[in-house]
């Protein structure tokens, strides 16, 4: 069940099977009306795994995957817009989309990959992380600054990504250049000079059994949790340094 | 009837009026011609059956008078019955002739067919009369041809005879005379003389053993090459004189060659075109033989061009002697371009290699029949690519050879050695090799295409490994010795780095095979877990039918990889009661986990110990880097498999007895797995978790009695 990320709280949008339903709620928010909804024709039984609002575009989209194809629809028409085959070898666990930057998703699945896709370009994937070394659950996107990523796996390891490369800030924080002064204009020159690396943050080990959700904090951007098997919900923070870097 | 005869009044009237009725139903019929076909094909009955049966219609099948009658005279004043009676009569007469124009025409009609076929019939009696006298003339004028030609034969057969005769007599004058028009023509109009003595010079080679004509073809020899001298000194003026004006010797040089050039590749196209041609339909089942005689065009071929090249390739030193560099540029031109060609065939041998391995792993074998064992295809593999490497580097050895002029040049002895046949064909193959097996487990997995067999991948990976071990280095000692280096040459790729490389493929590859295999065997579990219904299952009597199919897909991968990779280091079992040992011990662990349904304390218990536990275990890295050998390999494919029953064992919700089949199924996997894994504590502990989820996924913890399950896993 997901609801609308933007408007006013009226619309959630719910995956059953192979159906998506669209509720509308009404006023009181007593009751849910169905207004309208979508189903995956195929042959054997499909079953939706997960979906997602795309954050842009008016909330006209979301996607949904299933076994290994993540599709993506438009909510106006309940017609299926892109279809994404064979995204990871076995089973698509989940998607995000980049909360700045239009067209761009990631999808997490059993083939221990992470991958990035650009919607419009759907055949090939545009980076592709291989960092876990089992099934990736959950992959989600900071709020604020996409360039940092958080990947759970059942291999009991959170993964922080920074990926610079393909954010909405590929160069660093970019200042108005008349803002600087000449000294601060040179070594800005410098720092925006080379495209920041793309690479793993940090390892965070301190789970013992399969992770099962990461989850960013909606209050801090450098907050966020993890969940695994056992019962152990722990948070962490980003590393102070990254912080630093990318906010200055 | 009364009011019939009084509606009727007029005189015309009272006749028409019983004709009316009469004529009405015929007039109807009539005023339709089409209407029997019409009716009888069909759209008409439809209309018809539409409009509602009317009675009074005069043109409908309904018609019936009296109602006509009784309407008629009750809605039409007497002007108008009279005009109707009128129209009526009209229409009456009208149809009565159209009647009689019909059948007249008809009859006509008949008359004149019948009349035709009379005339027919007599112009058919007459024809086979003719035919007849036809016949018997034209069996008269064959017999009579028959015996002209007879008395003829013998005089035709003998003129013939003359005819032949006389053709040969012309032709073997001609031959007479070529010395005598050679030499008038040697002085003044050489082009001539050249294409009277190429004309002649295929029959004189053929006619060699005849006395005379061996004369007449010594004779025309010795012209020739007088000529032949007079022509090349006026060359060799002529090229004096041009090296005199100081035109650069190189464009001269060029001109010369290309001219050559020319020359030999009309050569070169004439012994093409003898060949057969190149098969591109494919579909006869044999090739066409060849044009002409094997032996024939091997000696036309070598003799003709062979001694074309060997004379221009003297006339051209003797001429320009400056021209020394541009020959040998040509010459290591030409020398780079073999050794890629060279090259270029390696690959492709390599490749039809893999085809024919790919091929046999897939045939399908005839029942009691082992297929190929992978340990012979790999022999052979190897073999091949080896022989076919070392055939290519004794061709190319023959650019170096001792009797080789231009092999002293220093460009050969230095830079060929290296940069061409060590680097670029060695080095470069073997890299090739490398890429192309780690193609194998990159490429089509990820794109869905039809992956490689895993058996393939296993035996690409073990020649990869080889290689690296030895025989690159076998190879690179056998090229530094046939192809010695210079010490201050080119930098030259050390063994190393290439044993490095074939090492990462090989690695790549032994991944992906884990991958693959464990692929499939998870896709097993998981299906089993998914489509089971575990809230309702009944108390298990034996083990899943799926359990006994694992452990058998894993004991084929055992054997097969068993052919190519040795044995491996296991962990040393301490005993041969181990497994026994190692029972108890998850049975004596088993009632302190599965407790908490009888203390309720104990669930922070046994957390706290089942953590405390992992703490000290090493954590099981799942899709790790295998080693090269068995054991490792198999158990990463346990690994693999295991997780991802455990995984699926957690997303679903299990009833009492759902619990107690995971155990029984537990149990069995633990039975048969252990010995393939290296250290069995993996397996053990990969089952455990897979039990500890199960309990805290279901509603009604009660596990089996550990003496049952045995039980049931030993029946099983």
């Amino acid at each position: 069940v997901m609801w609308e990320p933007m408007g006013d709280g009226k619309k959630l949008m719910s995956l059953a099977d192979n159906n998506i339903l669209l509720w509308d709620l009404q006023e009181s928010s007593a009751k849910a009306v169905l207004s309208s909804s979508a189903v995956l024709e195929g042959k054997g039984q499909l079953k939706f795994t997960s979906g997602r609002w795309s954050p842009h575009h008016n909330c006209t989209q979301i996607a949904t995957a299933n076994d290994t194809t993540v599709r993506g629809w438009d909510t106006r028409s309940m017609r299926q817009i892109y279809c994404i085959e064979n995204a990871h070898g076995q089973l698509v666990r989940d998607l995000d989309f980049n909360p700045n930057k239009q067209y761009y998703l990631a999808s997490c699945g059993d083939d221990c990959k992470v991958k990035f896709w650009d919607t419009r370009n759907v055949t090939e994937p545009v980076k592709t992380l291989e960092e876990h070394s089992h099934w990736v659950w959950n992959v989600r996107y900071n709020h604020s600054h996409d360039q940092l990523i958080l990947t759970g796996s059942s291999d009991s390891r959170v993964i922080l990504s920074n990926m610079v490369s393909i954010s909405s800030e590929p160069f660093g924080h970019m200042v108005d250049d008349d803002e600087l002064s000449d000294q601060e204009e040179q070594h800005q020159e410098e720092k925006i000079k080379e495209p920041l690396q793309d690479s793993v943050i940090a390892t965070y080990e301190e789970h013992e059994d399969s992770v099962y959700a990461v989850e960013w904090s909606s209050a801090d951007p450098w907050l966020f949790a993890s969940l695994s098997y056992d019962g152990r919900l722990v948070i962490n923070r980003v590393p102070r340094a990254l912080k630093y870097h990318i906010l200055l | 009837m009364a009011a019939v005869t009084a509606g009727s009044g007029a005189g015309s009237g009272a006749a028409g009026s019983p004709q009316d009725t009469g004529g009405s139903t015929g007039g109807g019929g009539w005023r339709r011609p089409h209407g029997p076909l019409q009716r009888y094909y069909g759209p008409s009955t439809a209309e018809a059956a539409e409009a509602a049966p009317d009675p009074t219609d005069i043109n409908g099948p309904h018609f019936d008078p009296e109602v006509f009658m009784t309407k008629v005279r009750s809605e039409c004043p007497l002007g108008q019955l009279l005009a109707r009676e009128a129209a009526l009569g009209r229409e009456i007469r009208a149809l009565d002739s159209d009647m009689q124009t019909l059948l007249y025409e008809n009859y006509n009609k008949f008359i004149s067919a019948t009349d035709t076929i009379r005339k027919m019939k007599v112009d058919f009696r007459h024809m086979e009369a003719e035919m007849d006298d036809l016949a018997a003339n034209m069996a008269a004028i064959s017999a009579s041809s028959a015996r002209v030609s007879a008395a003829l034969q013998d005089r035709h057969r003998r003129g013939a005879q003359l005819a032949g005769v006389q053709a040969l007599l012309r032709k073997l004058q001609a031959l007479v005379e070529v010395p005598g028009r050679l030499r008038r023509w040697a002085g003044t109009e050489p082009a001539r003389a050249l294409r009277c003595h190429a004309r002649a010079r295929a029959v004189l080679r053929h006619y060699r053993h005849l006395p005379s004509f061996r004369a007449i073809e010594d004779e025309s020899h010795a012209i020739m090459a007088e000529l032949a001298q007079r022509l090349r000194a006026r060359l060799r003026c002529g090229v004096e004189m041009l090296l005199q004006l100081e035109e650069p010797a190189e464009e001269l040089s060029e001109e010369f060659l290309s001219q050559a050039g020319t020359r030999l590749e009309a050569e070169l196209a004439a012994l093409e075109a003898e060949l057969p041609a190149a098969d591109s339909s494919g579909t006869a089942a044999t090739p066409p033989p060849p044009a002409s005689d094997i032996l024939d065009f091997v000696d036309r071929g070598s003799s003709a061009f062979v001694g074309t090249l060997c004379q221009l390739a003297g006339s051209y030193r003797a001429l320009l002697p400056a021209g020394a560099d541009a020959a040998a540029a040509l010459v290591a031109r030409a020398a780079r371009e073999r050794v890629d060609r060279y090259l270029r065939a390696l690959q492709t041998f390599f490749l039809g290699c893999l085809g024919d391995v790919r091929q046999a792993l897939a045939a399908p074998r005839p029942p009691g029949k082992e297929g190929p064992g992978l340990p012979d295809l790999l022999a052979t593999l190897a073999a091949s690519v080896l022989g076919q490497l070392k055939a290519v580097l004794a061709y190319v050895q023959l650019f170096t050879a001792r009797d080789v002029a231009f092999a002293s040049l220093p460009y050969f002895k230095g830079e060929f050695c290296v940069t061409a046949v060590r680097e670029g064909l060695v080095v470069a193959f073997v890299r090739w090799l490398c890429r192309t097996a780690r193609g194998f487990a990159d490429g089509p997995a990820e794109r869905g295409a039809p992956a490689a067999p895993p058996a393939l991948l296993l035996l690409l990976a073990r020649l990869c490994l080889d290689y690296e071990n030895s025989t690159i280095s076998y190879i690179l000692t056998l090229t530094d010795e046939q192809f010695p280096p210079l010490e201050s040459g080119p930098a030259v790729t050390p063994g190393p780095a290439l044993c490095a490389e074939a090492r990462a493929a090989a690695q790549r590859l032994l991944d992906h095979y884990v991958q693959v295999q464990g692929a499939a065997v998870a896709q097993m579990l998981r299906k089993s877990v998914e489509t089971r219904d575990w809230l309702g299952t009944v108390e298990p009597r034996n083990v899943r039918a799926v359990m006994k199919r694992v452990v058998e897909d894993i004991t084929a991968i055992d054997v097969q990889v068993g052919q190519l990779f040795e044995e491996g280091v296991r962990r040393a079992q301490s005993s041969d009661s181990s497994r026994r040992a190692f029972s108890v011990y998850s049975s004596s662990r088993a009632p302190g986990r599965y407790a908490p349904s009888y203390t309720p304390s104990a669930p922070m218990d046994t957390h706290l110990l089942s953590n405390i536990q992992k703490l000290f275990s090493e954590r099981i890295d799942i899709f790790s880097p295998v080693e090269f050998n068995k054991v490792s390999v198999l158990t990463g494919i346990i690994k693999i498999s295991l997780k991802t029953l455990l995984e699926c064992v957690r997303l679903r919700t299990l009833g009492r007895f759902g619990l107690q089949q995971v155990q029984v199924d537990g149990h069995y996997l633990q039975l048969y797995l252990w010995r393939f894994a290296s250290d069995e504590r993996v397996v053990q502990g990969l089952l455990d978790e897979v039990a500890a989820s199960a309990a805290h996924r279901c509603l009604d913890p009660v596990p089996m009695e550990h003496s049952v399950v045995e039980l049931i896993c030993e029946r099983g």
